[in-house]
């Protein structure tokens, strides 16, 4: 921590908040609103007068209530900077007939009514996002009394209170009658794998945050009664098993099952019903304190910050990688990186590992002083733009800006295109070039394929990031397929035009598959939600035209379904055997007469 | 990139076919023990723009690329069509290959007759050279209509924002700062830390978090 305040490279800026970001990688620019602190940050020196003066007393948010602190204060003992800063809305205002106490009592002179907020622009070529974790609040689950009885605390209020610098200088005392308690209880799960209240996930710390608090109990009160409500203890990280194991050595109780209740005894102990699922039978404890192993939900601000830079969220709330497996640390918008809790629930160990490995990320992009864009982008030809903007508004990445109204033709920002070419299979004027993915190019594939005994062929087009990538699978596993597929590679699904699937079917293929990413999955954000709308309304002029829908498939294969793409390929080859010959010419006849 | 790229495009008269190669690979037997590769580049002679056609032990190694950049000279080869594995695999060997040999790299293209191939149909090895031939058929009438592409280079910022100053955010501003980047890291609160400040022991080492 220290450290990083002090290192001639890092310029630190707190009390501060990103407020909009602009450009794309290798040089963005980012507004950041710097709140007023009131002290000056390098010359105080934490010496503490001011905050004897200050009159005003306010719970310390650090320990979480259990200990108060004055309008002017330190965060916490070690806090980096280590100045003393003013909460302005607490403070009760420097008009020196009203108080202004701490001006004089500090002898350097630092406090400064004057200082305002300030707007603060920084240039910089990558962004690594580290927001971390809030944790859960367990309100909602009434049954355990979180907000009736006082002897319920979270386990960050637990971590606080056995902190040897937290309010009781870490010594565990129950907060109704600060007197040691003989026995403590542990319910895990408090927000996690529930689909109920709280998450679905599992928060992946607060098991072996718990058999850490047992051992510390333990080895503080080696007769304090420690029991532990679970459903299954996770402790599958090095070293963990063996923690787990000292902690049963060393008495402490582990009790399948969550408590159904908890109610408060004459004593404010509490008395806590559940169904021991081991012993298969209904169980009251009596407790003289409970915590609650909260689950670890993203920061509030998440959102906010996704929408400001594009990014994508899981069904969680976390942010989405570009690639679980082999791009876990960056976002699919270039130049932005994941380290730590922002990116799932883990632990610290797990999230520095993360944080190494997103520096490593930003250094291997940013090393060489310049960048190379992507060369497979989209061009617009000026003359057939009519600026309607369908092509701005498919774009997953923002790269298109066209004039609408003042009818300004459309305009790639190149830097910015990651070349998913929706946008040239969505522009109903044919004004959009895919570099390296022509309609020419991809049309002459679909008719040298079709030459001969297009009857007896499957034409398929396949992205590949996940149904290509399947089909290597497929390959690579050695499973056997029918030979007649033909694939055609594109980069992503969101590529493959109508005129494309048209115009297989007007050359003879008696079926057409149309395949991608999975719906969540898609490398260019969601590129492929186009591809769904798209199929979809040829299916419906299939329909119209009397030829059948059926014969043009789509489906969401990834990269590690391999199994599956060899199956969509059995399925397209019996498809393809109930077109008969006839169907086919029908079909060649009304598309060459009506040219779509 | 540019627009001029365009005017070497496809479209309404093609005067000049441009000279296209064509090598069809073995992968020792993992391609040719399936696919008669010899009578696969022998019908690929016969599509129009193709002067050369070879069969290959195996293209991508360092006496096979030799081969193939020898032809393209002497060939004067304009655009070249592998017919290997997959290009998810190779394609970055053989645009290296053509660059070397003074050609833009994105006059490349594959023909994956291995994973999609060789692979999946072993024990049809008449169907399987069928295919092979329409695939470098496919491949051939993309490569006449490809066009050169530039990288397009754009200066870069050499600094970091960091948002956010937990432990992963101070651990990738320090790892970075070491490394010589600057770095802006944002912190909301008055001071560094995040929740691992809060800890007093953590597992598994039982130690001190700060
Ligand atoms: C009760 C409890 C006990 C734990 N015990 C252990 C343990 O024993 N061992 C272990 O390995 N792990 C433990 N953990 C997990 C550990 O705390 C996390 O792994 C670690 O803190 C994650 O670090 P982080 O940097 O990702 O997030 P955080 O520590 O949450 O830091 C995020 C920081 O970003 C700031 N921030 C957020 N949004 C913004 C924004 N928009 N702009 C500017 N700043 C922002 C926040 O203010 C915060 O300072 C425990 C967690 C809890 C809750
Ligand atoms: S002005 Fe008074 S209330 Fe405000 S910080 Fe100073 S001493 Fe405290
Ligand atoms: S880590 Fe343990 S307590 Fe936390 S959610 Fe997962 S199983 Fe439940
Ligand atoms: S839609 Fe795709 S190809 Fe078109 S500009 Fe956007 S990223 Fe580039």
């Amino acid at each position: 921590m220290t450290d990083a305040g002090r290192h001639p490279k890092i310029k630190l800026h707190t009390l501060s908040e990103v407020k909009e970001v602009k450009g794309q990688v290798g040089d963005f620019t980012a507004r950041i609103l710097k709140q007023a602190r009131y002290v000056d940050e390098s010359a105080c020196t934490a010496c503490g007068e001011c905050a004897k003066a200050c009159p005003v007393v306010r719970p310390d948010e650090f320990n979480l209530g259990l200990s108060s602190r004055k309008a002017i204060y330190s965060p916490f003992p070690q806090a980096v900077p280590s100045a003393y800063v003013i909460n302005a809305d607490e403070c009760l205002g420097h008009n020196p007939s009203i108080c202004a106490k701490c001006v004089d009592a500090c002898d350097k002179k630092c406090i400064n009514f004057h200082m305002s907020d300030e707007e603060i622009y920084e240039k910089v070529g990558s962004i690594v996002v580290a927001t971390g974790l809030s944790p859960y609040d367990p309100t909602e689950h009434d049954e355990y009394g979180y907000t009736r009885f006082e002897n319920v605390l979270t386990s960050l209020e637990f971590e606080r209170l056995i902190n040897a610098g937290g309010p009781t200088q870490g010594e565990v005392l129950r907060p109704t009658d600060r007197k040691h308690p003989k026995s403590v209880g542990f319910i895990q799960c408090v927000g996690s794998r529930s689909a109920h209240k709280g998450k679905e996930y599992c928060s992946n710390i607060c098991c072996m945050n718990t058999i850490k608090s047992t051992l510390m109990l333990k080895e503080h009160y080696p007769d304090v009664d420690v029991k532990v409500f679970y459903i299954d203890i996770r402790a599958f990280g090095k070293g963990f098993e063996d923690l787990y194991r000292r902690s049963r050595r060393l008495g402490v109780q582990y009790i399948r099952g969550l408590p159904g209740s908890v109610s408060e005894t004459g004593d404010r102990s509490l008395s806590v019903s559940v169904e021991n699922t081991m012993a298969g039978k209904l169980e009251t404890h009596e407790l003289d304190m409970l915590v609650l192993a909260v689950g670890l939900l993203p920061d509030p601000g998440t959102q906010r910050l996704q929408e400001m830079l594009g990014l994508q969220l899981t069904p969680d709330g976390f942010y989405l990688e570009a690639h679980p497996k082999l791009q876990p640390v960056d976002a699919a918008t270039r130049g932005v990186f994941f380290a730590g809790c922002a990116e799932s629930p883990k632990d610290i160990k797990e999230s520095v590992t993360q944080a190494s490995a997103a520096a490593a990320r930003a250094i291997r992009l940013m090393h060489k002083g310049e960048i190379a864009a992507e060369p497979i982008t989209s061009m617009v030809i000026e003359e057939n733009c009519k600026a309607c903007g369908k092509c701005a508004e498919v774009c997953p990445y923002n790269a298109i800006t066209v004039d609408v109204k003042k009818k300004i033709p459309a305009m790639v920002n190149t830097a910015a295109c990651a070349g998913c070419g929706t946008c040239a299979a969505e522009c109903p004027f044919g004004a959009i070039v895919m570099n390296h993915f022509t309609d020419e190019q991809i049309l002459s594939q679909v008719d040298a394929l079709l030459a001969e005994n297009p009857r007896e062929k499957v034409l398929a087009f396949a992205c590949n990031w996940c149904s290509y990538a399947g089909a290597d699978y497929a390959g690579v596993s050695r499973l056997q397929y029918p030979p007649n597929v033909r694939l055609i590679r594109t980069m992503c699904s969101g590529r493959v035009d109508e005129d494309h699937i048209w115009e297989g079917f007007r050359k003879g293929a008696p079926v057409v598959l149309v395949s991608g990413c999975h719906i969540g999955d898609c490398h260019y954000i969601d590129a492929n939600h186009w591809t769904e709308k798209r199929v979809a309304r040829v299916w419906k002029k299939m329909e119209k035209l009397g030829i059948r829908p059926e014969r043009l498939q789509l489906e969401w294969i990834s990269a590690a379904e391999g199994v599956r793409f060899a199956e969509v390929m059995r399925s397209m080859e019996k498809l393809r055997q109930e077109v008969t010959a006839e169907e086919v010419e029908r079909t060649m006849e009304i598309l060459n007469t009506k040219k779509q | 990139m540019s627009l001029q790229s365009k005017t070497s495009s496809p479209g309404e008269d093609v005067e000049s076919i441009p000279k296209i190669g064509v090598f069809v690979c073995h992968c020792g037997a993992n391609i040719g023990k399936v696919v008669d590769c010899p009578k696969v580049a022998e019908a690929a002679l016969g599509l129009p723009g193709v002067v050369v056609s070879k069969d290959i032990g195996y293209a991508c190694s360092e006496p096979g690329q030799q081969e193939i950049k020898d032809l393209i000279e002497e060939y004067g080869l304009e655009r070249v069509v592998v017919a290997s594995c997959s290009p998810r695999l190779h394609e970055p060997t053989f645009r290296q290959m053509l660059q070397s040999a003074g050609l833009n790299p994105f006059l490349l293209e594959m023909a994956n007759l291995r994973e999609q191939c060789s692979w999946v149909h072993m024990s049809e090895p008449d169907a399987a050279t069928e295919k092979a031939m329409d695939l470098v058929k496919m491949s051939v009438s993309r490569a006449r209509l490809l066009w050169p592409l530039v990288e397009e280079v754009h200066p870069l910022t050499k600094r970091t924002l960091v948002i956010g100053g937990g432990v992963a955010g101070i651990q990738a501003a320090l790892d970075l700062a070491e490394n010589g980047y600057e770095v802006v890291l944002v912190e909301r609160k008055p001071s560094i830390g995040g929740t691992m400040a809060q800890l007093d022991k953590t597992f598994p080492t039982m130690d001190c978090s700060i």
